[in-house]
C-alpha cells in the first residue's frame, strides 16, 4: 500500500516537473525584472491584465532590488527590465546589455518619520536641508543599504549634504540591507526616519505612528525606465514579445492605465513616456 | 549478493556415520586486538559425531571462536576450512528478530537462502508448528516473550536445514521451561543430522546435550574431550578449577 | 496589530473562503515540497543506509560533511541553483529558472542531506542490532540495505517528515530561483514574505497559520498511513 502511494506521488512529481518544463519552453509569456516598489504598490497587478487581455502575452514579474534586477537581466534571466535608477540603466544600455532605454513614469520619494519628529523636519520641502538636520540631531535614519534604486537615490541626496554616512553606519545611520517593505517594518519599529517611494508608503500596512514629513522637493522625483534586454547577448530573450510590452507600456493605453491606478484616492505613478 | 566466502548454500547433508574426516578445521588462528591476542589456536578440528560444546570462563574467547568458525569475524591470520561447502546457520544469545510477523521472520530466512516462494509456505508452517508458534504466526515477532523469540530464532535457523548450526549461549536469558524446549529442538536437530556447535557455560546443559567439549581459557583451547571425561576427570588445572566453580584470573 | 486569536480565526476564514488564488498557492506549495521530498527520499534513503552499513576510509569525514550539510542556508542553496540555472549559467539552456521545477531542484538540494543524515542515524542503530544475523544468513553489506530500510520504515518516516518540514517552511531558496511570480511560482512562504514587506503583518501571520495547518495536515495524513501500514504489516 505504501509502495503504491509512493509510486503515485512520484508520477505526480515527474508530471509536475515536465509540465513546468514545457511551460518554460513556450513563447506566450515574458519575464520582467522589476523592483519591489512596482509590485508592492499593486501597480503591476492592476495594469498587466490589460496588456495580457490585448496581446495574449503573460507578463511574469520578478520583483527584486534595482541592483539585483540589473544583474539578473545581464545574466539573461529576463526579457525586459523595468527599474528606477537612471544612471545604472544608461550604463546597462551603454555596456550593450540592453537595446534602448525609455522613460515610463515617475513617482516621488518622501521621508517618513515618527510623529515626535526629533529632528524637526516636518513640512520641509528641502530634502538636503532636512537630511542635514537629521544628521545633526543624530536622529536614527534607516537606509535600505541594498544597492537598490531607492538606496542609490538616497546616497545621491546624502552626497549633496556633504555628510559621510558610511562613517556613521551603525550609529544613528542604520543600513538594513533589505527591501523597502522590510526596511519600513524595521524603521517604524525603531522610530527611525526612512526615505521611501510614495507608492510603497501609501500601500504599506504597518505605518505605526509614522507619517510623511518631507516631500515635494524636485530632487526626490523617481524616474522609472524600461529596457529590452539585448537579444544578441542571450539566445532566449523574447525580443518581439518584450518589445510589444514596452510599446504598450510607453504607448497611450499603458500610460493611461498607469495614470488611472490609485490607492485611497491618490494617484501613485505619473506617466511621462516621450514617444 | 551472497557472501560466498563465509557460506555456500549448496546443501550437502552430513547424514550417516562418522567418516573419520573432520568437517571443520582451523589452523594457525590468531585474532589480535592491539597487543592482546584474543584468540590463539594453532590447530582445531571438529568431527561430525554428536554436538560440540565450547565451554570456558567469561572472556575465554568462546563467542569469538564461534564467530570466527562461522565466518562472521575474519581472524587476523589463519584460516577455517570446511570439508565440504556446508550450509551454516547461527542462533545468538539475544535472538535477532526483524520487525515483521512471526511467519515473516522464518520466511525471510528461507528467502535469503534462495528457497523459491512455492516451497517456503509449507516450510514456514512446519517450522512454526515445531516451535508451537502456529497460532502466533501473524503477530509481530517482537511482541513474543523471550522464550518464544529464541524458539522462533532457532526454528528459523533450522528451517533452511543447515549442515552446521552454531549457537551462542542460546538459553542464558531464559527460564527453565523455555530452556527445556530449546534443548529439545537442539537434540532433534542433532538427531536429524545437523552438526551442533554451541557455546554454553552451564555444565548441566552440557551434560544433557552430550557430545564433546572444547574447553577454552584466555583465548586458547586447553582441552578437547568427550563430555563425560571432561566432567569427571578434566585434564587441565584450569578446567578443574572452572568446574569447581572458581574464578580463573 | 491584532491579537493571536483573531489572526487564527482570520486563517480559518482564509481557508474556508475557498479563494482560488490562495488555494492555488497552497497547492503549489504542497506540490513543490512533496515532489522535492519524494526525490530527496529516493536519493537520501538508500544513500544514508549505504553510508550506515559501509566501511571505507574517510567514512567519518563523509558523515560529518553530510551532517553539516543539514545546516545549509536556503539562501546559499538558492544562489547556487540560480547560478546553475541562470541563462548565463551552465544549465541555462534548460530554461528552468523561475519555474516550479527550479524550486523543486533547490528544495531537493536542501532536503537530501537531512534525509540522508537522519537515515544514516536510524539505519546505523538498526544495523547494530541486525548486522550479525543478516551476515549469518548470507547477505553482503550492501544487500542488507533494502532489508534495513524496510524494517526501519516507521522510524524513517520521521526523517522524511523532517525533510518535508524544512522544504515547506523555507523561503530563501524558492524566492531566488522561483522569483515569487504571481500565479506561476508564488508559494505560501514567498507570499508571506511579500505580505510582510507590504506591512500587512496580520495577513502574513494568518497565511503563516494556514501554512502551519497545512503542515499539520500532511503530518497527520502520513501518520495515519503509517499506522495503517503497521496494522497491515501484522494482519
Amino acid at each position: 500500500m505504501l509502495k503504491r502511494i509512493c509510486v503515485t506521488l512520484c508520477q505526480a512529481a515527474v508530471a509536475t516537473g515536465m509540465m513546468a518544463g514545457l511551460a518554460a519552453a513556450d513563447d506566450s509569456f515574458i519575464i520582467v525584472q522589476s523592483t519591489t516598489s512596482t509590485q508592492n504598490s499593486g501597480l503591476l497587478d492592476a495594469i498587466l491584465p490589460q496588456f495580457q487581455d490585448k496581446t495574449g502575452i503573460e507578463v511574469r514579474v520578478v520583483a527584486v532590488g534595482t541592483g539585483q534586477a540589473i544583474r539578473n537581466a545581464q545574466n539573461g534571466d529576463g526579457d525586459v527590465l523595468l527599474v528606477h535608477s537612471k544612471p545604472s540603466e544608461e550604463q546597462f544600455v551603454a555596456n550593450g546589455w540592453g537595446v534602448q532605454r525609455f522613460d515610463v513614469m515617475y513617482n516621488d520619494f518622501v521621508i517618513v518619520g515618527p510623529a515626535s519628529d526629533p529632528a524637526g523636519v516636518a513640512g520641509s520641502e528641502d530634502v538636503v536641508d532636512a537630511l542635514t538636520r537629521i544628521a545633526q540631531a543624530g536622529a536614527v535614519f534607516a537606509s535600505r543599504g541594498d544597492d537598490s534604486g531607492t538606496h542609490k537615490a538616497e546616497i545621491r541626496l546624502w552626497a549633496a549634504t556633504g555628510i559621510d554616512v558610511a562613517a556613521q553606519s551603525g550609529t544613528w545611520y542604520r543600513e538594513t540591507g533589505s527591501g523597502m517593505g522590510a526596511t519600513l517594518n524595521t524603521g517604524t519599529g525603531m522610530g527611525a526616519y526612512i526615505m521611501t517611494d510614495r507608492a510603497t508608503w501609501i500601500s504599506f500596512g504597518n505605518k505605526g505612528d509614522h507619517q510623511v514629513l518631507v516631500q515635494g522637493d524636485p530632487r526626490m522625483f523617481n524616474q522609472y525606465g524600461v529596457i529590452l534586454v539585448n537579444p544578441e547577448k542571450h539566445d532566449n530573450i523574447k525580443a518581439d514579445a518584450g518589445q510589444a510590452f514596452i510599446d504598450w507600456l510607453t504607448g497611450a493605453e499603458g500610460q493611461a492605465a498607469i495614470a488611472a491606478y490609485q490607492i485611497d484616492g491618490q494617484q501613485l505613478f505619473f506617466p511621462n513616456a516621450t514617444r | 549478493m551472497r557472501d560466498t566466502a563465509a557460506h555456500d548454500l549448496t546443501v550437502v547433508p552430513i547424514r550417516g556415520e562418522d567418516t573419520g574426516i573432520p568437517i571443520l578445521t582451523a589452523t594457525n588462528l590468531l585474532l589480535d586486538k592491539g597487543d592482546t591476542a584474543l584468540l590463539d589456536i594453532p590447530r582445531l578440528q571438529v568431527q561430525n559425531h554428536g554436538p560440540t560444546l565450547i565451554m570456558g570462563p567469561n572472556g575465554a574467547g568462546k563467542s569469538l571462536l564461534l564467530r570466527v568458525l562461522h565466518g562472521l569475524i575474519r581472524p587476523t591470520r589463519g584460516q577455517v576450512s570446511l570439508a565440504e561447502p556446508f550450509d551454516q546457520a547461527m542462533v545468538f544469545q539475544r535472538p535477532v528478530l526483524l520487525r515483521r510477523s512471526v511467519a515473516g521472520n522464518v520466511d525471510f530466512v528461507l528467502k535469503s537462502a534462495g528457497i523459491p516462494r512455492r516451497h517456503r509456505k509449507a516450510r514456514v508452517a512446519r517450522a512454526l508448528a515445531q516451535a508451537g508458534l502456529t497460532d502466533l504466526a501473524r503477530q509481530s515477532a517482537r511482541s513474543l516473550s523471550g522464550g518464544e523469540q529464541q524458539k522462533l530464532a532457532l526454528v528459523s535457523a533450522l528451517a533452511r536445514k543447515p549442515d552446521i548450526l552454531f549457537l551462542d549461549e542460546p538459553t542464558s536469558n531464559l527460564d527453565p521451561t523455555a530452556t527445556q524446549s530449546i534443548e529439545q529442538l537442539i537434540a532433534q536437530a542433532n538427531r536429524t543430522g545437523t552438526k551442533v556447535i554451541m557455546v554454553t557455560h552451564d555444565a548441566g546443559q552440557a551434560k544433557r546435550i552430550g557430545g564433546e567439549v572444547i574447553f577454552m581459557n584466555k583465548g586458547r583451547v586447553i582441552e578437547q574431550t568427550p563430555i563425560q571425561h571432561f566432567l569427571q576427570s578434566p585434564k587441565s588445572d584450569a578446567a578443574r578449577h572452572y568446574l569447581a566453580g572458581g574464578l580463573l584470573i | 496589530m491584532q491579537n493571536f486569536a483573531s489572526i487564527f480565526s482570520n486563517a480559518i476564514g482564509l481557508i474556508w473562503s475557498g479563494d482560488p488564488a490562495l488555494w492555488a498557492i497552497i497547492l503549489l506549495s504542497l506540490q513543490v515540497s512533496i515532489a522535492a521530498v519524494l526525490i530527496a527520499a529516493v536519493i537520501g534513503l538508500p544513500l544514508g543506509a549505504a553510508l550506515a552499513v559501509s566501511r571505507f576510509p574517510g567514512r567519518q569525514v563523509v558523515i560529518v560533511l553530510v551532517n553539516a550539510l543539514m545546516g545549509l542556508p536556503p539562501v546559499v542553496v538558492g544562489l547556487m541553483v540560480y547560478l546553475m540555472l541562470s541563462n548565463a549559467g551552465p544549465l541555462g539552456v534548460l530554461q528552468l529558472l523561475y519555474t516550479p521545477t527550479a524550486m523543486i531542484i533547490a528544495q531537493v538540494v536542501l532536503v537530501t542531506p537531512i534525509v540522508t543524515a537522519l537515515t544514516r542515524q536510524v539505519i546505523e542503530t538498526l544495523d547494530a542490532e541486525y548486522h550479525e544475523h543478516l551476515r549469518s544468513i548470507g547477505l553482503s553489506r550492501l544487500a542488507t540495505v533494502p532489508v534495513l530500510l524496510w524494517d526501519g520504515r516507521f522510524a524513517l518516516m520521521t526523517a522524511v517528515l523532517a525533510g518535508f518540514g524544512r522544504a515547506i517552511a523555507e523561503v530563501g531558496a524558492v524566492i531566488i530561483v522561483g522569483g515569487n511570480i504571481n500565479h506561476v511560482t508564488r508559494v505560501m512562504t514567498t507570499t508571506i514574505a511579500l505580505e510582510t514587506s507590504k506591512g500587512n503583518l496580520s495577513l502574513a501571520m494568518a497565511l503563516g497559520t494556514v501554512l502551519l495547518i497545512m503542515a499539520v495536515a500532511v503530518n497527520a495524513v502520513v501518520g495515519l498511513l503509517g499506522l495503517r501500514a503497521r496494522q497491515v504489516a501484522y494482519a
